[in-house]
């Protein structure tokens, strides 16, 4: 009785994570959109409900309803499996991001470690997407995106490398408690800049959308798949870019903590305060889709281990001499 | 206790049964797909002991990063069909007596390993005293590797960097008649080196040199 109890107050607590996260998700493809739509001057999605808030929920019904097509030369079970894997890595990761000192579903030691590993499996699923639809421009997309993550996990790993010298702990509620007298955008500026433009690549977002490239591979991994799979394709897509928001939130934009350390801030919960600081980087995010068009190959690759690289790793050795010079380093 | 032996059989199961797919399965891309599947059990169970940096630095290392590669190489060089190939040829009897040699030698290995354990538990109890400090796991694993075995961290970090270089040296050829494009000299082309105005007579033309 007593694990039956443990089971379900678990259980509790992972539904009041995921439902606000799924639906988060649902409005988040709203706020893109409109984003999108206003920078083009455009009115974007407005007709479903109001200011077409509920435009993604008629959008996630018609997807439901549509008939679901596997292809005959498909290798089934890696085809169905793909959206799923998909689906699942982008939320699992959500389990320790912390939404203040003690409401984070698992306060554990590697938090960090935890969410870039989750981060980095995510291109399973448009690797298994991409093989088993068995057609050219799947595969095609599929391969071009293995090879975007894995450089671009490179550059990531180095910056996260960068914020721990300064933290000395893997844990995200200390790297958040670190960042108290001050966030870690302001001395680490040029890592913050390299990792939005890492995490776009690494959330295949444009200008770095080259796996589905519409222009010339139809629509890369997700070319075969229709109805709810596509769906969930989708939607694992943006719950991975509020994901990245978050860890870009978490490590350089102070997470839960409020931005001054005053009275009336301070009465905001936390979670306030990191979903605000998400929905900046978001906007960020769509804002970058509306201007930048779409980066060559080569350029990509090259701006990944080129210049991302090397100079995240000068930064990495700048940092740690300088903690190291002014006996700064965290000793705990 | 029930819930930890629980999980602890359910990742060991799943990662023998994967690690017999391996071998297996008759696709190679399914191959490494349970080999995927093992590395993640695998590293499951390290987290269950206690390992916890050990099982993150597996996943994202073997699980993120290798295995993706693999993949890559098996999609690409379609030995699916090679497979299927070995298999049905009577040379796949060749290999047997090398595996049947490297089987054994791994076998008594863990025997050696396990024997060690039986006769002498005290050798193993440094490690224990090491696990149970009140210090997290990554914290000990770093005083560790960064005092007393940093000359050995250091020489495997070289090799590993020389093995690089190596591989990078003995695959780098570089191909004559490929047309290369440099962004910067896209970018600071002038308007002078681009267009020139030039008085066409009619009737005549004029040549331009391409």
């Amino acid at each position: 009785m007593e694990y039956l109890s443990i089971v379900f107050q678990e259980v509790y607590k992972i539904l009041f994570l995921l439902v606000p996260v799924l639906v988060s998700v649902a409005m988040i493809v709203w706020l893109d959109r409109r984003v999108w739509a206003f920078v083009q001057k455009r009115q974007g999605p407005n007709v479903v409900g109001p200011f077409g808030l509920l435009q993604s929920l008629a959008d996630a019904l018609k997807y439901i309803f549509k008939e679901i097509i596997i292809p005959s030369s498909s290798n089934k079970v890696i085809f169905i499996l793909a959206p799923i894997v998909t689906m699942t890595l982008a939320l699992i990761a959500w389990a320790v991001i912390p939404f203040s000192a003690t409401q984070v579903l698992a306060d554990i030691n590697v938090g960090i470690l935890y969410l870039f590993a989750v981060s980095s499996l995510g291109v399973y699923g448009i690797i298994m997407g991409g093989w088993a639809s068995n057609s050219k421009y799947p595969f095609l997309g599929a391969i071009r995106s293995a090879a975007q993550m894995v450089s671009y996990e490179v550059s990531i790993g180095v910056i996260i490398i960068n914020v721990l010298l300064c933290v000395g702990s893997l844990n995200l509620n200390d790297i958040v408690i670190a960042q108290q007298n001050m966030w870690f955008v302001i001395p680490l500026f040029p890592m913050f800049v390299i990792f939005f433009i890492s995490a776009l690549a690494e959330t295949n977002r444009p200008p770095f959308d080259l796996p589905e490239a519409e222009a010339e591979l139809v629509a890369g991994y997700q070319t075969e798949y229709s109805g709810m799979m596509y769906a969930m394709f989708w939607l694992g897509e943006y719950a991975n870019i509020l994901l990245m928001c978050a860890m870009g939130a978490i490590l350089f934009l102070g997470g839960w903590m409020s931005p001054i350390d005053v009275y009336p801030f301070t009465l905001v919960p936390g979670a306030i305060w990191l979903i605000l600081k998400i929905l900046l980087l978001f906007i960020l995010f769509a804002l970058v889709k509306a201007i930048v068009p779409r980066y060559r190959y080569d350029q990509l690759m090259k701006l990944g281990w080129k210049v991302f690289l090397p100079l995240s790793l000068i930064w990495v050795v700048l940092t740690s001499s300088y903690l190291f010079y002014f006996n700064l380093l965290p000793v705990n | 206790m029930i819930a930890h032996a629980i999980f602890f059989y359910t990742f060991s199961i799943i990662a023998v049964v994967s690690a017999i797919m391996v071998t297996a399965s008759k696709n190679t891309v399914h191959s490494v797909f349970f080999l995927i599947l093992d590395f993640i059990s695998i590293s499951c169970l390290f987290i269950m002991i206690g390992a916890e940096f050990l099982g993150m630095i597996m996943l994202i290392v073997y699980v993120g990063a290798v295995a993706v590669l693999f993949l890559f190489v098996v999609m690409m060089l379609n030995v699916a069909q090679q497979k299927n190939q070995w298999f049905a040829g009577q040379q796949s009897s060749k290999h047997i007596p090398v595996g049947l040699i490297i089987s054994t030698l791994i076998f008594v290995e863990v025997i050696i390993v396990i024997g060690g354990w039986k006769y002498k538990p005290e050798i193993f109890d440094i490690n224990n005293s090491i696990a149970q400090t009140s210090i997290s796991n990554t914290h000990s694993l770093g005083q560790i590797l960064y005092t007393d075995y940093i000359h050995v961290f250091q020489i495997s970090g070289m090799i590993l960097l020389v093995a690089m270089v190596g591989a990078i040296v003995l695959t780098f050829r570089q191909r004559s008649g490929v047309k290369r494009q440099s962004y910067i000299k896209q970018i600071s082309r002038e308007r002078a080196e681009g267009v020139e105005v030039l008085e066409v007579q009619s009737n005549k033309g004029v040549k331009i040199d391409d």
